[in-house]
């Protein structure tokens, strides 16, 4: 098969895309593992959906290279079509279309689509019956718009905002399609909003700003890295605090944030905690309740793209 | 679904099928549009069998019906070609359907294509029962079919063109008023039902010019009057479709 011959799934170097005089992307650069979920994150407007639009050959880049699947997508369109899935973030429907209709009309344009009936049933689509797409629900077209991405066997699906405005129960069930398609070999690239969502489903997130990749790593990785954690612990009031730091790393701080309770904030790895219960062992202290902090997703996307509201 | 079931097997299928898909799937949504069929079939029918049966206009000598049938005809083709694929392709852009198609595997070229089949199978039908109405109110066309033929598919080109440059270079709500607008303007002043010769001379030569009146005309003298090719018209038409395709080519915004 073809995709086992695909070592890099993306590949973005240097790219740039404005519209008039705004810089949506400055120089962004990206690589996408082939066969896992890649989950793009980032605040509004900091150049998400540009950057999967320019892989889906939608957009031609002002500057820079992108390879998908190892094909140029405005150039060499015809041949990458057909081997990816696009779910828009909205619409892509016939108004006046039925469901199954417009799922059935797409599997058509491939020469090896999934069972539609299937599909209908996997998606919950059944009970959309002979309703027309402008009347039915939020969930129901996010759900039409996702089957419609991968009816057509695609190697790599791209989902801008797959599960937005969706309720928990098709939330979930988008997840579990999602982590099917993997299960499969289908690479995912998914832009989202929702920090659980990167964090449940994603091997790599890549979190944007301002037009550039500002982190890429596995969830794992980002929540350890440059990230501080927490220890949290109580014990007797007014320990000495300065004598416990001098046991510590430079960089560490800690403090008695009311009379018994402690907290100490560095890098919080296996050494850090053993060298915290041993001088509490050293000075009688039984350090109840001892727990480590560690950082979300959401506190690193904060952390790096500041917690200013945009608008 | 078991594993494996999206296993990926990916590739486009055969061009002549996602051409023969696509065309039945926008007819089939044009077909179901109510707006659409007003506009398309119900209008131009009404007007023929209305204005054949009660004396409104004076259409010159001979049965009213010699007179309107063409006129309709060339109507229909308006409705179709113009009115209706702008309107329809104006809201496929706004909603992203043409977006969404641009990813898939079918070419734009092909997606074109099959927009053009489905106008040509409308208008099929169109003419169809325009024709059966007309030959009930005691139409007695004459002159080539190839004629007619000829003008209807230049006519369709010119028409097309011009629709699909207004819906891809205006907002959808725009295209729509201006669409139906339009269709209104051409349909008084472009020889459908009312005689270009009962408006002033100046008027009339600008009138003239327009690819409704062009085609109105030229149907009329193959099938009213007999003439073997209408050349002046055909001509008119001609240009209007390298004018209008060549623009909605350059300037169409599939977003």
């Amino acid at each position: 098969m073809r995709s086992e011959t695909v070592q890099v799934a993306v590949q973005i170097a240097g790219l740039v895309k404005r519209y008039g005089s705004k810089t949506a992307v400055d120089g962004l650069d990206l690589e996408v593992r082939p066969g896992v979920v890649t989950a793009v994150l980032g605040p509004n407007g900091a150049g998400k959906t540009t950057t999967i639009e320019t892989c889906e050959g939608y957009r031609r880049p002002d500057a820079g290279t992108v390879r998908v699947l190892g094909l140029d997508p405005v150039a060499d369109a015809a041949e990458l079509r057909p081997r990816i899935g696009v779910m828009l973030q909205s619409g892509g429907v016939y108004s006046g279309a039925r469901a199954d209709e417009m799922l059935r009309h797409v599997a058509k344009l491939h020469a090896h689509p999934l069972d539609v009936d299937a599909l209908i049933e996997r998606l919950g689509l059944g009970s959309c019956g002979r309703t027309t797409y402008r009347r039915l629900s939020g969930g129901q077209q996010q759900r039409l718009a996702l089957a419609m991405a991968v009816v057509g066997r695609p190697e790599l699906v791209f989902l801008d905002e797959p599960t937005a405005g969706l309720d928990p129960q098709a939330r979930r069930s988008t997840w579990e399609l999602v982590r099917e398609l993997r299960a499969d070999g289908v690479g995912v690239v998914l832009t989202t909003h929702f920090m659980d969502e990167a964090e449940q489903l994603a091997d790599d997130v890549a979190i944007i700003d301002n037009g550039r990749v500002i982190a890429q790593g596995s969830p794992e990785e980002l929540c350890r890295g440059g990230a501080e954690n927490t220890l949290r612990f109580t014990g007797r009031p007014g320990l000495d605090l300065a004598s416990l730091l001098k046991a510590l790393p430079v960089d560490t701080l800690a403090a008695e944030l009311t009379p018994g309770t402690y907290r100490i904030t560095g890098k919080v790895d296996p050494q850090l905690l053993a060298t915290v219960t041993s001088w509490c062992a050293q000075h009688g202290v039984m350090p109840d309740g001892i727990s480590v902090e560690r950082h979300s997703l959401e506190d690193v996307f904060l952390e790096l793209t500041g917690k200013d509201l945009r608008s | 679904m078991s594993i494996g079931t999206y296993s990926p097997r990916p590739g486009a299928a055969p061009l002549p099928r996602m051409i023969a898909a696509q065309t039945a799937f926008e007819t089939k949504m044009l077909l179901r549009n109510g707006e659409q069929l007003l506009l398309t079939v119900i209008i131009p029918a009404l007007l023929l069998v209305l204005f054949s049966s009660v004396d409104i206009i004076d259409t010159g000598a001979g049965p009213a019906v010699d007179f309107l049938a063409p006129g309709v005809l060339a109507l229909a083709v308006m409705s179709t070609a113009f009115t209706g694929q702008a309107i329809a392709t104006g809201f496929e852009r706004r909603y992203g359907v043409l977006k969404l198609l641009g990813t898939s595997p079918l070419p734009r070229w092909a997606l074109m294509t099959a927009k053009t089949l489905s106008v040509l199978v409308t208008e099929v039908l169109q003419v169809a029962l325009l024709t059966v109405i007309a030959f009930g109110l005691g139409w007695s066309p004459h002159g080539s079919p190839f004629a007619v033929f000829l003008l209807l598919v230049l006519g369709t080109a010119a028409f097309s063109g011009l629709g699909l440059l207004m819906a891809g270079t205006l907002r959808a709500e725009a295209t729509l008023a201006a669409a139906n607008l339009v269709f209104l303007l051409l349909l008084v002043g472009g020889g459908v039902i009312v005689p270009l010769d009962k408006f002033p001379d100046a008027v009339r030569s600008v009138l003239g010019l327009l690819p409704i009146s062009a085609l109105s005309d030229g149907l009329r003298d193959v099938l009213q009057h007999g003439a073997v090719i209408p050349w002046g018209d055909l001509g008119v038409l001609a240009a209007w479709a390298v004018l209008g395709l060549g623009a909605a080519a350059r300037f169409f915004r599939w977003e």
